[in-house]
């Protein structure tokens, strides 16, 4: 074959990806699958009407506007100004992509560049890494560290950051600070205090910020998700993402947005315009009506920001549970729909797979889905080399699954002795 | 259907993509490994680009290009080297899109030893050209020759008038391991706003062009692939028949171009009528007018036209010199594109404004 048909450098050392390793064999349905993260469980009704309604409206299937669809744009700026507390514009501080997903690589190619450098606190949702190196950038990984309580069941509060550790991290060439709370895979919600320690270095370093917040409604009782844009000096030096995948329990549906200041999110937009153009119209549009009809219900329990939290913390502890009562720990998420859990309390000899180096959670997962049919996520998929032994002991459970699913898990659980 | 699904294509797209576009090019295409379904051809575009060309690289465009072709190539760092179509010398004249040539001789100095991919779209937006097997043999002959990646564009592949045929440069000897073919579900089944594309190619390329996808948007939407797939599988048995859209559209638009040919030659304006596409070009040197715009004097007369046209007739057109590269566009300030996929009522509208015109109005 021909040698000049090679690929570009760009794309050097990143053709693998956890999820195309993962999730075709997890698709086999005699497996219960706990491991993408996607639900199960139905989406909202109005949801789904307000995509057939637009579908059957002929100009909706025809192109909108490159930076995002008029009404969702208008939504998502009503929204999001409750939140925020401020004004949005939605002409120049949004931008609509392909889910968080595209949210983030529009930040990436918009605004980091060949030498920068990128600080990515562990375990951190795996694209980050390839995204920045594909920006010609040099991530810069720092670790949550599990800070020893004496209690006996952990959360993910438990995980911290060193702020000296990561103090040390900032220097001229960062260029920006990635953060994701609530997080994936362990679930923490960065309080005030974790966000104002970097919203400090940030201004100290003249670094920007670009808080990944997907599972920004996904929160459990007792705990409040907090914006860093909304701190003081924050709002013009952060990309704030959002996904309507998350919100509204479409993953399929592949739309996110990106909320900003215009003199960030404008690069956003080219580079928008210069990758896909415009996001689907019919999704779009449906995406507005979701959020027209939940802006109104804000704060009360009928919102689907709020249900979807409430019904997701009954699944949340009954999952916890089911682990317990096999004597597993596992680490109990403040918000978002995964857990992780220490595995290595089931003591399973796996040295008989000797035939790659994966790490221990990464053969622990391949031989779960074949000789238990349950699939998980390896945390190690998460981090860099340099914490591979500080994580390989960890896999990731998605609990948004309907109750069957969880039944099922629970089952397989239960006899996990049993030959 | 509203959860992820697979990130380089929904099961059922890819298969009937690949059945699809198999019986066409005679080649058995592999739904898994030679499919990379994207959003919109746009991206299928973006994620060739990406995946191929490297600093210092030289993309041949030919001219009148799309016009993302130049930013997208820029972007992956890579230098474009421009030749244009240019309309026939002699022989009368220039009246079909099938009389806009390449040189020979021009078209093979372009090639260097840094060249890495050469970009054709056929039809041709903006001008309409359904290219020959005779021209599309140069190229593979040059791509076969310098060892080059060929990325075609066939986004209006089933869009074609008066007996011309769409052939794909893919199926030439040689070509399928070489090339990148890319098509749009938004132009196959009018419904440009569900952003669902294609990238079609031996495995041992596209491969990288999923490399690209899996780290920039990883899935597409799940709903809008299976629609598409469901729409093909019809196609796929109607296919030739009159029932075929394939069929019924370009039969459609067939009417729609004539008639809006007539009215532009009632005003002066000469058309070059496309071989296929849904766009028309049409030559402003012999209309005659003031167009009153002394401050935009450094603009090129194309554009300055087209602002005139808006402003004083109401009707929107684009100038064409913004297909074309700073290098040459001097010498296509005379034209301007119409969109011809309008309905009934805007073409009727259309009409009006250029009779009115033509009678002094």
């Amino acid at each position: 074959m021909a040698s000049r048909h090679k690929h570009s450098k760009r794309i050097e050392g990143l053709e693998k990806n956890v999820w195309v390793a993962f999730t075709s064999v997890a698709a086999d349905p005699s497996i219960v699958n706990l491991g993408q993260g996607f639900p199960d469980i139905p989406p909202p009704s109005y949801v789904k009407e307000a995509l057939a309604k637009a579908a059957s409206v002929d100009r909706m299937n025809q192109y909108t506007r490159g930076f995002g669809h008029p009404s969702l744009v208008k939504a998502l700026s009503q929204v999001y100004g409750k939140v925020y507390g401020h004004q949005i514009d939605p002409l120049k501080e949004v931008l609509v992509t392909v889910g968080g997903y595209g949210s983030l690589f529009s930040t990436m190619q918009g605004l980091v560049d060949e030498g920068d450098e990128v600080i990515i606190i562990e375990p951190f949702f795996d694209c980050y890494v390839p995204m920045v190196q594909m920006a010609g950038a040099k991530p810069v990984l720092t670790p949550l560290r599990l800070k020893s309580t004496g209690k006996k069941n952990t959360t993910s509060a438990d995980w911290v950051l060193d702020p000296d550790e990561l103090a040390s991290k900032f220097n001229s060439k960062t260029k920006a600070i990635i953060i994701n709370t609530p997080n994936n895979p362990i679930g923490k919600i960065f309080t005030k205090d974790e966000l104002q320690i970097i919203a400090d270095l940030c201004i100290k370093h003249d670094t920007l910020c670009f808080s990944d917040e997907v599972y920004e409604w996904l929160i459990y009782k007792g705990h409040q998700h907090i914006k860093i844009a909304t701190l003081p000096g924050m709002w013009d030096r952060t990309i704030t993402i959002g996904s309507a995948g998350k919100t509204f329990s479409v993953t399929g549906w592949k739309l996110g947005w990106s909320v900003g200041p215009e003199h960030l999110i404008k690069h956003l937009q080219t580079v928008m315009q210069n990758t896909l153009y415009t996001c689907p119209t019919p999704l779009q549009e449906a995406v507005a009506q979701g959020l027209v009809r939940d802006y109104e219900l804000m704060g009360r329990p009928e919102c689907y920001f709020s249900s979807l939290a409430e019904e997701l913390q009954g699944k949340r502890d009954r999952m916890a549970a089911i682990l317990q009562e096999v004597g597993m720990s596992p680490i109990i998420p403040e918000g978002g729909y995964f857990m992780i859990v220490d595995v290595t309390t089931l003591n399973e000899d796996l040295s008989h797979m000797t035939d790659d180096d994966d790490a221990y959670d990464y053969k622990f997962v391949k031989w779960m889905i074949k000789e238990k049919k349950l699939a998980a996520i390896p945390v190690t998929a998460f981090c860099g080399e340099a914490s591979k032994k500080q994580f390989e002991k960890y896999i990731r459970l998605c609990f948004i699954k309907q109750d069957s699913t969880l039944d099922a898990a629970e089952t397989i659980l239960k006899n996990w002795n049993k030959v | 259907m509203h959860q992820y699904t697979r990130a380089f294509g929904h099961p059922s797209l890819v298969t009937i993509l690949a059945k699809f576009f198999g019986r066409i090019v005679e080649h058995e295409i592999n739904p898994f490994e030679d499919i990379l379904v994207t959003v919109g051809a746009y991206q299928a575009l973006f994620c060739t680009f990406q995946a191929l060309v490297d600093e210092g690289d030289e993309v041949i465009i030919i001219e009148p290009f799309f016009d993302c072709y130049k930013p997208m190539v820029k972007m992956a760092g890579g230098k474009a080297v421009y030749v244009p179509l240019r309309p026939r010398v002699g022989g009368g004249k220039v009246l079909s899109s099938g009389d806009w040539v390449l040189s020979a001789e021009e078209l093979a100095c372009k090639f260097t030893p840094n060249t890495k991919a050469i970009v054709i779209n056929t039809p041709n937006n903006p001008l309409g050209k359904v290219y020959k097997k005779e021209e599309l043999q140069m190229i593979a002959d040059l791509c076969i020759k310098h060892d080059v990646v060929c990325i075609s564009d066939e986004v209006y592949e089933w869009l074609t008038y008066d007996g011309a045929k769409h052939l794909k440069i893919a199926s030439l000897p040689g070509m399928w391991e070489r090339t990148i073919t890319i098509g749009s579900a938004g132009k196959t089944f009018s419904a440009t706003g569900w952003k669902v594309g294609w990238a079609i190619g031996s495995g041992h390329i596209l491969k990288h062009l999923k490399t690209i996808h899996q780290n920039s948007v990883y899935h597409c939407a799940t709903a809008a692939q299976e629609a598409v797939a469901q729409g093909f599988e019809r196609e796929y048995e109607q296919f030739g028949t009159p029932e075929s859209y394939f069929q019924q559209l370009p039969e459609t638009l067939h009417h729609k171009r004539k008639k809006l040919a007539s009215c532009l030659e009632g005003v002066g304006l000469q058309p070059i009528m496309p071989e296929g596409g849904y766009f028309m070009i049409a030559d402003i040197s012999s209309v005659n007018v003031d167009l009153n715009d002394s401050s935009a004097q450094d603009e090129p007369r194309d554009y300055r036209f087209v602002k005139w046209l808006i402003k004083e007739k109401g009707l929107a057109t684009i100038p064409v010199s913004a297909f074309y590269s700073p290098e040459h566009s001097k010498d296509f300030e005379n034209y301007i594109r119409f969109c011809f996929v309008k309905e009934d009522e805007t073409l009727n509208a259309a009409e009006d404004i250029l009779r009115k015109w033509s009678t002094g109005k």
